[in-house]
């Protein structure tokens, strides 16, 4: 029956070891343990949460990256594209500048050769001209140097002039 | 952690089955056949020696102070060989006025003297030791996160801390609730006392500290107080006037209530009383058998069962202090509760 009656000695000697256990381990053992275990879970939930912002910072800077990657290299291919198109464009342009140039040319050409022929020919009739009356001239000359030459053919003038 | 727990708890069986043998089988041989499993409840219950061991006729035994109280002679203190036979070493010698009986409790010879008995039994040296290892354990625990605090603890503070966690997070934060601060430190308390007890309580040769009625009895007490002194209005209004029930319902509920408040700390002590202390009876009813049978086949057959029965009252060990500091914190959830669940 004694193994279910608590024995009073033991029931005081309990309530003081564990009041005394009771306090001193709240007061100077659970308090540190407690608050060294809540700063350490917070430290680490805070050293979690950088790390997960970090990461998320390095995913969008990598984004970023890689965005202004595809706009560099599409703005490259306009780039390229539209100097092609221009230097395409441009020798076109040199190419028609110089034919119409070439044609101007042949066609300036051709009035100045023109011009230059008239002139010559012009020239050549002068020059025909000229001779023409100095031989007709010498021979003339020649033909009326006798008297009865000269009258005969102041005859001749005078009836075509009276036909006339 | 398990397989931690399964190597020691089997280096405690074999260091206590080599400790229990040597020691029962010898001083079990001159007792007779009733004697035999004498032992057993000598060892539940409290003692003013602690005997160790019996090696022939040479008794292993530490002898407790004995200290009485009373109105008119003051503290008076003896040794517990005061009370002993000097040749068989058997209590039953008067001292001074008082002897210890047959079942080792101190009485007057003048039976109407009425004293205190505070003696030092073997229960009350458990406890020192308890106490002076809990704090040794766990002072060096907090000087580890003293000495570095944002690091993973190491030493001791790895075995306190994992514990500590569980008690505050699967313990107090569910039950309690968002006062659950207040009470951790006791919650800790009690479950690192219980537990400490338990598992001391399973070296051979220890005292059976936990499966003693008078602790388990003044924890109760413990928690009965935390309850009550912390229960808010809500709490004791739905003690005294059960909201909801009409009155001549309450005639009945609140008497009921009030009979809850006092089953509540009683169940926790027959609990805690009950496992611990069947536990040892049948790791020793085991060892028993060897010295009623006196048969070395037996004798395997035991020593194999109470190596389990050991592995099994580790498990036993851990789970009362889990559950007594469960019931505990339930108990106080149910008082500081801001919110009528009924």
């Amino acid at each position: 029956m004694d193994l279910i009656i608590p024995g009073s000695g033991l029931i005081i000697w309990q309530i003081i070891g564990f009041g005394i256990l009771l306090f001193i381990l709240g007061k100077f053992a659970w308090k540190p343990i407690l608050s060294a275990l809540d700063e350490r879970e917070t430290a680490i939930e805070g050293a979690l949460k950088a790390a997960e912002n970090a990461r998320n910072e390095m995913a969008n800077l990598k984004a970023e990256n890689e965005k202004l990657l595809q706009e560099a290299r599409l703005e490259r291919d306009q780039i390229l594209k539209s100097a092609t198109e221009t230097s395409a464009k441009l020798i076109e342009e040199a190419r028609t500048e110089a034919s119409k140039a070439g044609a101007k040319l042949i066609e300036d050409a051709k009035a100045v050769i023109e011009t230059e022929k008239k002139a010559a020919l012009a020239e050549v009739k002068n020059q025909v001209a000229t001779l023409t009356l100095q031989v007709t001239e010498k021979l003339l000359r020649k033909n009326l140097e006798d008297d009865k030459a000269q009258k005969e053919l102041v005859q001749e003038f005078v009836k075509d002039l009276k036909l006339n | 952690m398990f397989r931690k727990i399964l190597c020691i708890s089997t280096l405690l069986s074999v260091f206590m089955l080599a400790l229990s043998t040597a020691t029962f089988a010898s001083s079990e041989v001159e007792g007779g056949e009733e004697n035999k499993t004498g032992f057993i409840m000598h060892h539940i219950k409290d003692s003013h020696e602690w005997h160790f061991a019996t090696f022939g006729h040479t008794h292993v035994t530490l002898p407790l102070p004995v200290i009485i109280y009373s109105a008119d002679r003051g503290v008076e203190v003896y040794s517990s060989t005061d009370f002993q036979d000097h040749e068989t070493h058997a209590f039953g010698v008067e001292h001074n006025g008082y002897y210890i009986n047959e079942h080792d409790k101190l009485h007057a010879v003048d039976e109407s003297r009425s004293y205190i008995d505070l003696s030092i039994t073997k229960n009350v040296a458990m406890l020192i030791i308890v106490f002076v290892l809990l704090l040794w354990m766990i002072f060096s625990a907090v000087r580890n996160y003293k000495r570095n605090p944002h690091g993973a603890p190491k030493g001791i503070a790895s075995i306190v801390e994992p514990m500590v966690l569980f008690v505050r997070d699967e313990i107090a934060k569910p039950n309690i609730g968002p006062k659950y601060r207040k009470f951790t430190p006791y919650l800790l308390t009690i479950f690192f006392f219980i537990l400490m007890g338990n598992l001391l309580g399973l070296v051979p040769g220890a005292a059976n500290l936990t499966g003693n009625i008078a602790v388990t009895a003044t924890l109760a007490v413990f928690t009965f107080f935390m309850t009550n002194l912390n229960g808010n209005k809500e709490y004791w209004k739905h003690v005294v006037a059960t909201p909801g029930v009409p009155l001549p319902l309450l005639l009945v509920i609140v008497p009921v209530e009030i009979i809850g408040l006092f089953t509540k700390p009683f169940a926790l002590m027959v609990r805690l009383f009950v496992a611990i202390t069947a536990g040892h009876i049948v790791i020793l009813s085991f060892i028993g058998l060897i010295f009623v049978f006196e048969s070395y086949a037996v004798g395997v057959a035991s020593t194999v069962m109470v190596v389990f029965i050991n592995l099994i009252e580790i498990l036993v060990a851990a789970i009362q202090a889990y559950v007594f500091t469960l019931f505990s914190a339930m108990y106080i959830g149910q008082a500081v509760a801001e919110h009528d669940h009924h």
